[in-house]
């Protein structure tokens, strides 16, 4: 399948064909079933302005919350008096850590972060307190009025101090890990050593250095980027007469979510029930909770309904953003290009709490030494604790910063040995039977070579010469601000290939559940799918009926509203639920077949001894493969309803070895290619991305609009990365907390994407697919540098590249 | 908050004279954005965006009366010809939606240094036209901008117009920001030359405290300019028309870019400006 701007090529792969293995594989031609392109139930009210997100949530008796946060990154907390501000009229409730009814930490991984701060905050824009009042007005101007006594502390502001310096103060008295293995030094959230080759038997890099016809070494660094989702943290908490709350959140995973909040509320988990509100994207964001426990504890204390509504600006402290990233990259080969080794060290910055730390550096580890052969490996990844803000899951979760180092590394190594950059990657890239270095083997296609050849052929846009409007300020860099007529525009080209792991990994538990009905409505066939995945904006919510189409031969497939009413469907990230969830709801699909063929049986619509496998469901009937349609679903139901659940589970994985760093860590294993054109003014460091183009194997394109939407995003949030997005922090403190000076690319900086999807079906995997969300953000970055270096010849080692990095003028 | 919202500038400037602290908001594309942020709770709002007299624009004498509140979108649309500096700005302004309601007068209102109408104000010796119920003045762009945020406009005036010179000659205008479009300047630049006078103009944005000029580099142009046919510089003049222009700015770095890049892009803007205006005059812009 080829996408944009041509809409031509061939569709390829070995997914292509196999249908959905239902048996005799008749279903899969149902109609708006998997491989088609529906439209999303939300999409008409969403391009109309007519969806309710979360933020527009109303009830007539409600209250509006608001947080106190930290105006220090780092400071003991000597005393918090709210009395002034209980006194504000409207004003219903001002609470602190002390009104915490249950456990004070939460936390996704490691339970050390406090509802509320007490003792001492940790990073600017914690909160500090909250207040419910009839007015948000009145809420904030309550908490103008608390008194907090601060003793300010010196922050804890370098990474790399943090990581190494043993006589950095700790940021934390106390070490609340989980898996002492991953390290016990004060500031060190987990320190992941991975070593294969030599360097498992202890060799040092200077004996392998000597080996080595080529060698390169660079620092590179990659900032702190946004999710920059466009709907900011919201909710609404709902008292319940029987003592509990009912939560309506935009949030990644309901269930998790229902795991901290319950805890610190002192409730059973029964009693803290949530369903999923509108949410305005995520990638990550709303892993952790920003408000939910807050608004709980407000509604809980007053009795009435309790609405937060983040600002922009409150949105930049409420939600971790990507660990920014230096690296120390050592790479050898011999003078064919083949690698030799690699000495790799990545230190992420975590900041005040851990949040998913461990697992980033999980990935950032498994991953970093990228998509290549390398016999011999030493890598050490580091997710530490400062004092900046914290920082957790985004889109690419550790693999994005280890791409951004090691595609940096071949392209340097290429010009080192004067190959093409395709070509040096081709030498050592990876394929199906290849081991990663943590000793993992890829089994499942993954045709990296193949997709490098396919980047590189793909044709170039035109040159500047043959533009129809050289001089049409849109087609330059600087755009319509109008800096050049083409003085100082030279143009670049640039590949990167990214490897990202799909789905949870290191031993999680990653299992989804559907619960699926089928019954006749007004005379028809109706499916009713129930989980509780999150819809993010990423599509699920079509595909989960695509899949019910497809696997029960029905035409009307609903989505119920996600909730905690059924059991847990996993979070919406690690591009994993098209694979669990929808594996769940195939599942159930399943079994709700299987019971429909023992109804038809019982009801003498099918002969008893018809085997099983020769008969499917297809257009709102059963039908044999041997005797054509058998019987209509709707006589075959009767007033009955065939209701089953399902959980489904992925293939368990492991821990790396804490010394070691090998372990069959990872589920499976997702790739994408790009090539980057760039037209860069030279003179004043502008970039214009004259095309990004891609090459992804998705294993099976479930939806193919959508999917092409998830790589078109994910590029473009990767040329975010490589080129404006990124949060300031000096001395822990954020210095563009806005969409003002937070930039994300506009229309005018996202160029024609040409993709090209490959459908290499990968056999442990439901219908083939391998999730497709996150591989595009990998590569995109690098590709997008490379090409601006190469119109440059600077060596640009920080990402985003800035203006003065390509005009070589200091900051 | 009171909301007083008069529909003739002649009752607009008896409500500001009676209430000298009641914000006037024009578009509303910078009062708003306060208001949200918390950052003004002002006891009165003054909304002009009735009053006809300020949506309107059309010829005074040797000059183009600009009403305070034309929309961005019209100047592009429809003044290129006329105002061709401020029309090239008024385009690099924020995006379509925002430039629907944005204004010079709201752009003069809010006097920061970064705001995209000023160098062309400033290059083209414009005027500004501050009117009270005490009466109507005339203060040269060039010295209405006193720092970030402050202006020669007193508390009872409101902005009523610009007055732009017509046009005698080549106007460039660009501006450097991060990305290819909505964003706000991190320096800008315009060059504006009078044929007829045989003098050049410079305004400086977002590299000072307020938009500055360089009378050096001016000068130094208008005696180095081919006002026979409009010849390339050499390089070395243009260099130093460059050098000048940048001296005289008076940049700090911030988060939207470094002292040094922003004297370094003007440097690049300058002589780019000056080649093109070489480029236009021979192609009959004088
Ligand atoms: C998303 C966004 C992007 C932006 N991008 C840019 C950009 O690229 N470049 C740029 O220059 N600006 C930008 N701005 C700022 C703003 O759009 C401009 O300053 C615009 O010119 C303001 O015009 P307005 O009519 O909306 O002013 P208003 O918001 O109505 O008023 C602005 C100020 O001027 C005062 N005022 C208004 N009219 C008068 C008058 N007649 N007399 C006296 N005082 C008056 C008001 O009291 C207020 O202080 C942006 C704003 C936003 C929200």
């Amino acid at each position: 399948m080829t996408a944009d701007p041509s809409m031509q090529g061939d569709r390829l792969g070995a997914g292509a064909d196999s249908g959905a293995d239902t048996g005799i594989g008749l279903s899969s031609r149902a109609r708006d079933g998997v491989g088609a392109s529906p439209r999303r139930p939300d999409g008409t009210l969403k391009a109309a302005g007519e969806f309710a997100f979360s933020s527009d949530m109303w009830m007539e008796d409600m209250l509006w919350g608001m947080t106190l946060r930290s105006p220090h990154p780092h400071a003991r907390i000597r005393s918090v008096d709210v009395s002034a501000a209980l006194a504000v009229p409207g004003v219903h409730a001002v609470l602190t850590h002390e009104d915490v009814p249950g456990e004070k930490h939460y936390g996704l991984e490691t339970r050390d972060q406090p509802v509320l701060a007490f003792g001492k905050v940790r990073y600017k824009g914690e909160p500090v307190a909250i207040a419910a009042a009839d007015h948000p007005e009145t809420a904030r101007r309550a908490l103008e009025r608390v008194q907090v006594d601060y003793e300010v502390l010196e922050p804890v502001a370098d990474a790399r101090r943090a990581a190494f310096d043993p006589d950095c103060p700790p940021v934390h008295e106390q070490r609340v890990g989980s898996h002492p293995e991953h390290g016990t030094a004060a500031n060190i959230v987990r320190h992941q050593p991975v070593r294969t080759g030599a360097f498992a038997g202890g060799a040092e890099v200077a004996e392998l250095r000597g080996q080595a016809a080529a060698v390169v070494t660079g620092e590179y660094e990659v900032g702190m980027q946004d999710q920059a989702f466009l709907g900011p943290e919201s909710g609404l908490a709902v008292p319940a007469p029987d003592g509990g709350v009912d939560l309506y959140i935009a949030t990644q995973w309901l269930h998790v979510d229902q795991n901290q909040i319950a805890p610190c509320l002192g409730l059973d988990q029964d009693r803290v029930r949530m369903t999923l509100a509108g949410v305005g994207g995520a990638f990550g964001a709303r892993e952790d909770l920003s408000m939910q426990i807050h608004a709980c504890m407000l509604a809980l204390r007053t009795g009435r309904p309790v609405k937060f509504v983040y600002n922009r600006e409150e949105s930049f402290f409420g939600h971790v953003h990507r660990h920014p990233a230096t690296m120390r990259f050592e790479h050898g080969a011999d003078a064919e290009g083949r690698l030799l080794y690699a000495v790799l060290e990545i230190v992420l910055d975590g900041g005040a709490y851990a949040s998913t730390t461990g697992a980033v550096v999980g990935v950032a580890s498994s991953l970093g030494a990228g998509p290549y052969e390398i016999p011999h490996v030493s890598i050490d990844a580091y997710g530490v604790y400062t004092t900046n803000p914290p920082c957790g899951a985004m889109r690419g979760f550790g693999a994005v910063q280890a791409c951004f180092g090691y595609e940096s590394q071949m392209d340097r190594l290429a010009a080192e040995l004067d190959l093409h950059p395709v070509e040096l990657r081709m030498r050592n890239a990876v394929g199906q039977g290849s081991r990663i270095a943590t000793g993992q083997r890829i089994d499942m296609p993954l045709p990296m070579a193949e997709m490098l050849e396919r980047a590189r052929a793909m044709p170039l846009p035109a040159g500047r010469g043959e533009l129809e409007g050289p001089a049409d300020p849109r087609t330059l860099p600087g755009g319509v601000a109008g800096t050049s007529r083409g003085e100082g525009v030279v143009r670049g080209i640039g590949y990167g290939v990214g490897l990202k792991n799909l789905c949870f990994s290191e031993t999680f538990d990653d299992y989804s559940t559907a619960r699926v009905r089928l019954e006749v409505v007004g005379g028809e066939p109706a499916v009713l799918v129930h989980t509780a995945a999150a819809e993010v904006g990423q599509g699920l919510v079509t595909l989960q009926a695509q899949i019910a189409r497809t696997e029960l031969g029905v035409d009307r497939a609903t989505i119920h509203p996600a909730d905690t009413s059924v059991g847990s469907a996993g979070s919406s990230s690690a591009s994993r639920q098209s694979y669990v969830t929808g594996g769940a709801v195939k599942s159930a699909c399943e079994a709700v077949r299987a019971r429909l063929f023992a109804l038809a049986r019982e009801r003498g619509l099918v002969e008893p001894d018809h085997p099983e496998d020769g008969l499917a469901l297809e257009g709102g009937t059963v039908v044999s493969a041997r005797h054509g349609v058998l019987a209509p679903l709707a006589d075959v139901l009767g007033e009955a309803a065939v209701e089953e659940t399902r959980v489904f589970r992925h293939r368990p994985t492991r821990m790396l070895d804490p010394t070691t760093g090998q372990g069959d860590s990872h589920v499976q294993f997702g790739m994408c290619v790009h090539r980057a054109v760039v037209d860069v003014d030279v003179e004043l460091g502008l970039v214009k991305v004259v095309a990004l183009d891609a090459v992804q194997d998705v294993g099976r394109a479930m939806h193919p609009q959508q999917l092409l939407g998830q790589i078109q995003g994910g590029s473009a949030q990767g040329l975010g990365l490589a080129l404006m997005e990124e949060v300031q922090v000096a001395d822990s403190v954020i210095r563009n907390p806005s969409f003002t000076d937070y930039l994300i690319p506009t229309v005018l900086d996202t160029p024609p994407m040409r993709i090209e999807v490959l459908e290499h079906a990968d056999p442990h995997a439901p219908y083939g697919l391998r999730g497709a969300g996150e591989p595009p953000t990998l590569s995109s970055t690098p590709a997008i540098v490379a090409a601006v270096r190469d119109a440059t010849g600077r060596g640009l080692t920080h990402a985003p590249v800035r203006p003065e990095d390509i005009v070589g003028i200091g900051l | 908050m009171e909301f007083l919202s008069p529909s003739t500038f002649e009752d607009a400037l008896s409500a500001k004279s009676s209430a000298p602290e009641a914000v006037p908001i024009m578009g509303g594309t910078d009062v708003m954005v306060e208001l949200n942020f918390d950052r003004r709770r002002p006891g009165a709002l003054l909304d002009l965006s009735r009053v006809r007299e300020l949506a309107q624009w059309g010829p005074e004498g040797p000059y183009l009366r600009l009403g305070a509140g034309v929309p961005y979108t019209e100047i592009v649309e429809r003044l290129a010809a006329r105002a061709p500096a401020l029309a090239r700005a008024a385009r690099t302004v924020a995006s379509p939606q925002i430039r629907n309601r944005g204004s010079v007068g709201g752009n003069l209102g809010t006097a920061s240094p970064a705001g995209d109408c000023h160098p062309p104000l400033v290059a083209q010796g414009a005027l500004v036209e501050l009117a009270s119920v005490r009466g109507v003045r005339r203060v040269p762009a060039r010295a209405f901008y006193l720092g970030p945020g402050r202006s020669a406009r007193e508390d009872d005036e409101l902005v009523s117009a610009v007055l732009l010179p017509a046009p005698a000659g080549p106007q460039q205008f660009s501006k450097i920001g991060t990305r290819n479009a909505m964003v706000i300047a991190v320096a800008s630049f315009s060059l504006v030359l009078d044929a007829a006078t045989r003098t050049a103009g410079t305004g400086i944005g977002s590299a000072g405290p307020r938009p500055l000029r360089s009378p050096q580099a001016e000068e130094f142009l208008a005696a180095e300019f081919d006002w026979q046919g409009g010849a390339e510089p050499s390089q070395a003049a243009a260099r130093h028309f460059a050098e000048l222009v940048a001296a005289a700015a008076e940049p700090i770095g911030d988060v939207r870019g470094s002292a040094s890049y922003r004297r370094h892009a003007l440097s690049v803007m300058a002589r780019r400006a000056w080649y093109w205006c070489a480029e236009d005059y021979r192609k009959g812009a004088r």
